[in-house]
């Protein structure tokens, strides 16, 4: 039986935790899983869209995981011990995604938040450009382990067309590397205290300890909620 | 009295259309879903070992939801011994013997055949017919020829007026590559049907790039399938290029005549215009393939945004608006592989590094790295950085430098 086809049935017999190992390269593991309380470790190389519009489990990756990491999931948490790359956390609406090491590019592309939701990415390593493009809502915090002083963690093109939500970076940014809509802002006693949660998170999830050097964290936030008004014609086309 | 626009009665466009059926408010059999998009993979041993063809296999076949069975392929590099080396590998389809003696002929009157056989093929259950015939000959060109338009040209030159020469004149014939010391196997099938209809297990190659396809605007045909290779390059491509048509008339007016039907071929051309025939070294090659904004060059070194400048100017017909990621290989004057995805990254490619540093690959998707090595050391490159490995000189390039480092002396 197909991998997916083997997943779904041991959740709908009611099982907790599901163990599975030599994964290799198959997709939309645990897609649309909906169990508060279920736990799905991976081990080996998931595939694309791991865990699309998960709501409610909890997916742990012993290794790196490919593009498109939790495409549109709505709550839980995806946890990666390697490295998740491109596309990760595309329009995310809920929950959380931790990664240990690195990410690609458009990380958390068109995430969005909604009433209570704030959905969350945590990269431990560093990503490319498009970093948080077209932002809508939630939280990306880029946190450049391991990279040498005085270069910068993220890319370019950071947070194009954003217009809500946040990112944070520990470590270089510099204006240039801003896309359309985007700016630098300084922290806030609100963004300490989310930051200080997420990096908690981020520790107890690795087992890892990350220094909390406020100094060293930038904030990106959007400009504005409309960053294209006034790049188009505004005549309305009912007139 | 001929037929036209005067005459509205007996004029009917429907005859010169294709006859497609039609359909009402009832949904339309076949194909009701779209999903993956073309896989690449490749690897090269940086010290000249051997991979065998089953290796490849593995890291294409790995990722089987990016094809739907309508081609793929594999060309292999560092594969012919010594006394056939250096000459020109030339591999055909011919789809009946009329096309092969005709394809004969035209060799015979350009050059000289050292030898000639078709290529071993196995017979494959689940793939469907025509099985064009696979030819292959071995053969040095004879640039006095009075055959050729131009006579002196280099042999490269004759080859590549051979090719196009046959491709574009021979009906049924059709040359997949004819390049030294590499071949090219591909057709119309699953990534791992073709790999045994060409036995590919009997290979062992210093470097094999490989595609399987999800053809999206152009027909699955055996000619059509990647590599798309001229000369000893061969480029596997995922994507789609938009900006072809200007692409198209850059090298139609640099000579090259287009009869494969997909936008790989265009790319496979400008490689050899702007790398063989213009002398650029690869990574600039790979800059007006894919240059970076006007934003970005601002910020370079004066030596850097000057070059910047006159390749986007001056190769401005080559730039490849849309998203791909391209794998390419070539012979010489070292067999290397060159691995690049377009200027904002819109199609996955991931390298990766062996433990011990022989090895190095170049794949759409990390399991196609993980199925045949286990403990790789993977990372993403730069949008349009290339990433280039050659045999004897190992990793030239990550991928993540800036865009014309090594370039000045």
């Amino acid at each position: 039986m197909a991998l997916n086809s083997e997943v779904r049935k041991a959740i709908a017999e009611g099982s907790k935790r599901i163990i599975i190992d030599g994964v290799m390269g198959q997709r939309y593991i645990g897609s649309a899983a909906k169990a508060k309380d279920l736990y799905v470790a991976i081990k080996g190389t998931p595939g694309n869209d791991l865990g699309a519009f998960l709501d409610g489990p909890t997916i742990e990756v012993f290794g790196n995981a490919q593009d498109m990491t939790g495409n549109t999931m709505s709550s839980g948490r995806i946890v990666v011990h390697g490295n998740a790359w491109d596309v990760t956390g595309l329009s995310l609406r809920g929950g959380r995604i931790l990664v240990r090491g690195s990410s690609g590019f458009r990380v958390g592309i068109h995430m969005k938040e909604f009433g209570k939701e704030r959905p969350a990415i945590v990269i431990g390593g560093t990503t490319g450009d498009y970093l948080g493009e077209y932002m809508a809502g939630g939280n990306i915090l880029v946190l450049g382990e391991g990279v040498p002083e005085g270069e910068s963690p993220v890319g370019s093109f950071i947070g194009t067309g954003i217009h809500g939500g946040s990112i944070y970076v520990r470590g270089k940014v510099e204006k240039h590397q801003l896309g359309m809509g985007a700016s630098i802002s300084d922290l806030g006693a609100e963004d300490v205290k989310l930051l200080d949660e997420l990096i908690t998170d981020f520790e107890n999830a690795f087992n890892v300890k990350v220094e909390r050097d406020w100094s060293k964290f930038t904030k990106i936030k959007p400009l504005s909620s409309r960053p294209f008004t006034g790049r188009f014609d505004s005549t309305a086309i009912w007139n | 009295m001929k037929k036209g626009y005067d005459d509205e009665a007996e004029f009917d466009r429907r005859e010169d259309l294709p006859l497609l059926p039609s359909f009402g408010a009832q949904r339309p059999p076949g194909l009701q879903y779209m999903m993956g998009g073309c896989g690449i993979a490749g690897t090269i041993d940086v010290n000249g070992g051997k991979i065998p063809g089953s290796t490849i296999t593995s890291m294409l076949t790995t990722m089987r939801e990016r094809e739907n069975g309508l081609g793929a392929g594999y060309s292999a590099y560092g594969l012919f011994p010594k006394e056939y080396k250096d000459h020109y590998c030339m591999q055909f389809f011919f789809d009946d013997e009329d096309a092969r003696i005709a394809a004969e002929e035209y060799l015979k009157d350009r050059g000289e055949i050292v030898r000639e056989g078709s290529v071993p093929t196995k017979r494959v259950r689940s793939m469907r017919p025509p099985f064009p015939g696979v030819w292959r000959y071995f053969f040095d060109p004879q640039p006095r020829s009075k055959m050729f338009v131009m006579r002196d040209q280099t042999p490269d030159e004759c080859i590549v007026d051979i090719v196009l020469g046959i491709n574009g004149t021979i009906p049924g014939a059709m040359c997949v590559s004819s390049g030294k010391d590499m071949a090219v196997f591909k057709g119309n099938g699953y990534s791992y049907e073709i790999a045994e209809y060409y036995d590919l297990e009997r290979y062992q190659a210093s470097m094999w790039l490989s595609h399987s396809r999800f053809p999206t605007n152009s027909p699955g045909w055996w000619a059509g399938a990647h590599p798309i290779s001229l000369l000893d390059w061969s480029v596997c491509h995922n994507g789609e290029i938009t900006s072809y048509g200007v692409n198209r008339k850059l090298v139609e007016m640099n000579g090259y005549r287009l009869s494969l039907l997909t936008d790989t071929e265009v790319v496979t051309y400008l490689w050899d215009l702007l790398v063989r025939r213009h002398n650029l070294p690869p990574q600039v090659a790979a800059f007006a393939l894919a240059p970076q904004y006007y934003s970005q060059i601002e910020r370079m070194d004066e030596r850097s945004r000057k070059l910047a400048e006159q390749i986007r100017m001056t190769y401005k017909e080559a730039f490849l608006n849309g998203p791909f990621s391209i794998l390419v290989g070539r012979s010489r004057p070292d067999i290397s592989m060159i691995a690049m995805a377009d200027r904002k990254k819109l199609r996955p490619l991931l390298f990766g590094r062996s433990m011990d540093g022989s090895r190095y690959y170049a794949v759409s998707e990390e399991s196609a790295v993980r199925v045949v090595e286990e403990q790789a050391i993977t990372w993403v490159g730069n949008p349009g950085s290339p990433m280039i490995a050659q045999v004897g000189k190992g990793l030239m390039r990550k991928g993540t430098e800036a865009p014309f480092e090594g370039v000045f002396r």
